[in-house]
């Protein structure tokens, strides 16, 4: 061996480990290292302005406005006369500590919120004084501001983003703002604009020595776009009104476009009331309350039996599907027999009794037999029930219930529409049209949301087609093109079989359960519904007031409105549901109420059911209001 | 025979001169890159680093031409005289050296300081040669091995005490040059030996790593005896005894040394580099800072000037010690592979020129150059890049420091010397 053999060969191999290891570091694991994102660069963001909602007709509401927050760093800070800064931002000396320990706790070389949204009038008089006090100093946000106290359910709100998305979604920092609800999150995007970045060059000081790489990565903030919702909001306002003091949910639809005009939900809330300050004490009131639910979005989320309405569906269904026709008729004494035992007979008040009864007066009297024995042929059609609801399921599909409608708000149910396997697992196949005579009149296992009902009742004014609900309409004043929401769904029912259909709902406010609610002038087409409830208290079975169920459109010939309403424990469906209905119309339609029914608004502004309610949910844990 | 001319130039090895200007130009710039600040971009202000450091790169140029202008021959005879010169500069830091940084390792001279230990290195190399090359010297002889022992560990003892564990740790390079000039490999063998059963002993349990090593020992004895038979037995039996109770006392006091001699930070370095502790904030630091430095360079580097990490002084020492994690950022896997192929260069270049001297002074000095300086950066990069544990030496060529740039000048330029004139009778 060679004497500088052993020498060498060290060397080589030091240097071959040492070039193996740079290997690993600098190329294997080069993409482990953030060249943005690390503590040698800091990102000081710009934040634009967030984009401005208006309603259909320009009025403007939500708009920002800035708030103050006073920031502490703790290690810049000097002694200070803490008596006169605590009479400057109104806190006491107690609060002052705590607040600066927590501040000191988070860490000493950052600064930190001290307290946030300072009053307007309150930073004005601070910002003269705050050269005092080092180490304190202001920083703007901007929040929102709502000048008309309406729809806070389809605007939402924003809030501070949660970690766990600041960490998946590269956008956000923990701390920044994101909508949280309604348009405010399905619109975030929109809204929220693009922050501008500047990277800067920091030490290991954490001081910021200059720009990095001369700020050829940084970027301008880019304002966010404003939106123009569907929303009518003085008919928003109006319906909100109306019900007051009730619990429910109004969705009042174009049928023409889809565009909705106005989205209730009873009770809510006053957008402002989830901004500044009070925010948090707000919050809780508001997100805790599980009895009245003001958060709750009854408009898209409640879902509840149809009832009567859905007999139109019934209707509908049995004339494509050629089981009935306009002159069929069938007999009804005091209701419909589906069985042999003494209990299978579904009772009816068309009052109609013995003399045959056809399509229009069937459903202008509501007639539960008429419906139930329609139902009974759609199912029973081809002697196979399980293909027969197949079929129905599949028409009843077509007008966008038992699945989400695809709005652009982020809420929603399903329903249910059940099928024939729904019933085969049930009943192990042994089932007939019979089994489940109840989906006859909208109370079986059908299940619907009121936007799903406004949407069906707008098919029904466009007589076969409908397009898809939306609330939005322009983004920056350009009207939108999603197709989703500008392209027409077609129903499976032929256009010629809306017309009796809509005829006999003309009659229904004609000479029907509507009658009283009649509105002159304006040809009202609709369908009144109640749907039971039941309700479990100490294991016994109790039955609540009923809900109160319309649908309507108006007027008759080019229908402009179409809209589902439900109250909760409102009872027959005529005497609330109705004259909501017929005041909402004639507001929408003519932009006033007429002196004649001048008393009818006044009745329905001061009815409450409040009472109702305190008695239903004293035992509020025992609740499983779901009807039968 | 041909006599010495006159011309100093004549016969040095040009291409170990244009290493080391490489080094230290390169080296230069990267101190430029990791001290400049925003304010001040004047190269020739001797208030900065940088500045400070070209001033040590010029005034090394009369240091050569002095050391070349010597005739070999003063070197050899000279040598002892500038060991006990070296000796007693590291005794009179006792009573007369400057603290820095915890180490009396300095001689103040108004505004600026020397460190002694960086200047021994070569004048212990030029003693150890000197003794090796005497033709009566037989390494094979322990007599002789306790010499050169002592006069190898006399300045490493010194600088212990200083304390400076870390510039004395690089005395053991002088194994390579012993082993060169005949001492056997058990020492390093054995010694390589120790040093991973001490990891182990930190590593895991001692107790079961004494137990791992008993079993080990026994299976290696009873396979020799079972292929040669019980004579081996009988004959070596103390010497069977010894090796289990040296193994028995060596992971005993590893275990006692590591826990109760040991100082919390030797112990803190330890466990971050074998992985038992994570720390990214204060121990680990530097190793963490260093490692993410290199590895955000990626294949091609930032570019010159251009390393933001570099420039927020994120890596402690990053002039001196952790000057090659700038290299890493800066110039990416490129710059620090050529970087560590230059010193593998100079490496080779050195022992094949050592190898060629029929002087077996120069030899053997060029042996003790080459393994200084491979000790030098195999700590100081294996610390910089993760592989070892935070030990503070320098770069040689590279690191700033005045102390440092002179002492690799002379040893490097001290073998130049007596390469250019191998071939010449002495």
């Amino acid at each position: 061996m060679q004497k500088g053999f052993l020498l060498y060969l060290l060397i080589t191999l030091v240097g071959l480990v040492f070039i193996g290891r740079l290997f690993q570091l600098q190329i294997l694991r080069s993409d482990s290292y953030d060249p943005i994102h690390n503590s040698a660069v800091k990102i000081k963001y710009d934040y634009p302005e967030r984009g401005y909602v208006y309603d259909r007709n320009g009025k403007l509401l939500v708009a920002n406005q800035l708030s103050y927050d006073v920031m502490v760093q703790p290690n810049q800070v000097k002694p200070l006369d803490t008596l006169e800064f605590c009479s400057l931002l109104k806190i006491n000396k107690k609060d002052f500590l705590r607040r600066y320990k927590k501040a000191e706790n988070y860490a000493s070389y950052l600064p930190s919120v001290f307290l946030k949204q300072l009053a307007k009038g309150d930073y004005a008089f601070l910002q003269e004084k705050l050269h005092k006090y080092n180490g304190f100093f202001i920083q703007k946000r901007i929040i929102r501001e709502y000048p008309i106290n309406a729809a806070a359910n389809v605007l939402g709100y924003i809030g501070e983003v949660n970690d766990a998305l600041a960490k998946k979604n590269n956008y956000y920092q923990p701390g920044e703002l994101i909508g949280k609800d309604g348009i405010e999150r399905q619109y975030e995007e929109y809204l929220r604009g693009k922050k501008g970045k500047k990277y800067l060059q920091r030490n290991n000081l954490n001081k910021v020595t200059g720009s990095y790489l001369n700020g050829k990565l940084d970027t301008l903030p880019k304002n966010g776009m404003d939106l123009t919702l569907t929303l009518d909001i003085e008919l928003q306002r109006y319906a909100q009104k109306l019900m007051s003091g009730k619990r429910g949910g109004i969705v009042a639809i174009e049928p023409l476009t889809g565009e909705i005009l106005a989205l209730v939900t009873a009770p809510t809330y006053d957008p402002n009331m989830l901004v500044g300050r009070k925010r948090s004490k707000n919050s809780t009131l508001l997100f805790n309350d599980k009895i009245s639910k003001p958060s709750y979005d009854r408009g898209l989320l409640a879902v509840y039996p149809p009832g009567s309405p859905f007999k139109m569906m019934n209707a509908l269904i049995g004339l494509q599907e050629n089981v009935i026709n306009e002159q069929t008729s069938f007999k009804c004494y005091h209701g419909f027999k589906y069985g042999k035992r003494k209990n299978e007979f579904m009772g009816c008040h068309c009052g109609i009794v013995g003399r045959p009864i056809k399509l229009k007066t069937a459903i202008a009297r509501s007639c539960n037999s008429y419906f139930s024995n329609t139902y009974k042929r759609i199912v029973e059609k081809n002697n196979n029930p399980s293909e027969g609801l197949d079929n129905w399921q599949k028409h009843v599909f077509s007008f966008g219930l038992g699945n989400y409608l695809g709005y652009d708000l982020p809420a929603g149910q399903k329903g249910l529409i059940p099928n024939g396997k729904y019933y085969d697992s049930r009943y192990r196949y042994s089932w007939n049209g019979s089994t489940n005579i109840s989906n006859a009149i909208g109370q079986g296992e059908v299940l619907t949301t009121p936007i799903q009902l406004a949407n069906f009742t707008a098919a029904i004014a466009n007589k076969g087609y409908f397009f898809t609900p939306h609330v939005l309409k322009e983004v920056d004043k350009k009207p939108i093109e999603n197709p989703k929401y500008t392209i027409a769904k077609k129903t499976t029912i032929d256009e010629k079989h809306f017309l009796p259909v809509i005829e006999a709902m003309h009659e229904v406010f004609k000479t029907g359960t509507g009658r009283w609610s009649q509105v002159k002038g304006i040809e009202i087409c609709g369908k009144t519904g109640t749907s039971e409830n039941f309700v479990r208290i100490d294991g016994k079975k109790i039955q609540l007031p009923d809900h109160s169920i319309l649908v309507a459109f108006a007027p008759k010939e080019n229908p402009k409105i179409a809209l589902a309403i439900f109250v909760e424990n409102g009872g027959y469906g005529s005497t609330i549901a109705a004259p909501i209905t017929s005041l909402i119309i004639e507001k929408y339609l003519t932009g006033k109420i007429s002196k004649a029914n001048k008393y009818r608004e006044q009745k329905m502004l001061d009815l409450s059911l409040e009472s109702i309610y305190d008695k239903l949910y004293q035992k509020p844990k025992e609740i499983a209001s779901r009807t039968k | 025979m041909r006599q010495e001319r006159n011309n100093i130039f004549e016969n040095i090895d040009w291409i170990l001169v244009f290493l080391f200007f490489a080094l230290v130009g390169f080296g230069w710039m990267n101190i430029y890159a990791a001290s400049k600040t925003e304010e001040n971009h004047q190269i020739l202000d001797f208030s900065t680093k940088y500045g400070k450091q070209i001033l040590w790169i010029i005034l090394s140029i009369p240091i050569i031409i002095i050391i070349l202008f010597f005739n070999s021959k003063f070197y050899e005879q000279f040598s002892s005289v500038f060991y006990m010169i070296s000796i007693f500069a590291l005794i009179l830091l006792f009573p007369l050296g400057k603290e820095i940084n915890g180490a009396k390792s300095w001689f103040s001279f108004g505004p600026m300081s020397l460190q002694p230990s960086e200047f021994v290195k070569a004048f212990t190399a030029l003693a150890v040669a000197k003794l090796l090359s005497d033709r009566q010297y037989n390494l094979g002889l322990v007599k002789n091995q306790i010499k050169a022992f002592i006069i190898v560990f006399t300045p490493a003892f010194l600088i212990t005490l200083q304390p400076d564990a870390g510039s004395a740790l690089i005395y053991v390079a002088f194994f390579f040059v012993l082993n060169r000039e005949g001492l056997t490999l058990n020492y390093i063998i054995f010694g390589s030996i120790f040093i991973i059963l001490f990891i182990l002993t930190i590593l895991f349990n001692y107790i079961s790593v004494l137990l791992v090593l008993l079993i080990l020992i026994s299976i290696v004895i009873f396979y020799t005896v079972y292929k040669d038979g019980k004579r081996l037995l009988r004959f070596n039996w103390h010497k069977i005894l010894a090796i289990y109770i040296v193994s028995t006392l060596f992971i005993f006091g590893s275990n006692y040394t590591y826990n109760n001699v040991f100082k919390q930070h030797h112990r803190d370095r330890f466990e971050i580099l074998l992985g038992l502790k994570t720390d990214k904030k204060n121990i680990g630091y530097n190793s963490y800072q260093s490692e993410l430095t290199i590895s955000s360079g990626g294949f091609k580097g930032k570019g010159y000037l251009k390393g933001n990490i570099t420039k927020g002084d994120f890596v402690p020492e990053q002039h001196t010690d952790y000057i090659f994690s700038t290299v890493g950022e800066e110039w990416g896997f490129l710059g620090s592979s050529l970087v560590i192929i230059t010193f593998m260069l100079m490496l080779y270049r050195i022992i094949y020129l050592a190898e060629s001297h029929s002087n077996k002074f120069g030899r053997i000095y060029g042996y003790g150059v080459a393994s200084i300086l491979f000790f030098h950066v195999i700590v100081n990069i294996g610390m910089v890049i993760g592989l070892l544990p935070t030990v503070g030496i320098p770069l040689p060529f590279f690191s700033y420091g005045g102390s440092s740039l002179w002492g690799f000048t002379i040893l490097l330029f001290i073998f130049i010397r007596l390469d250019a004139h191998k071939n010449y009778d002495w």
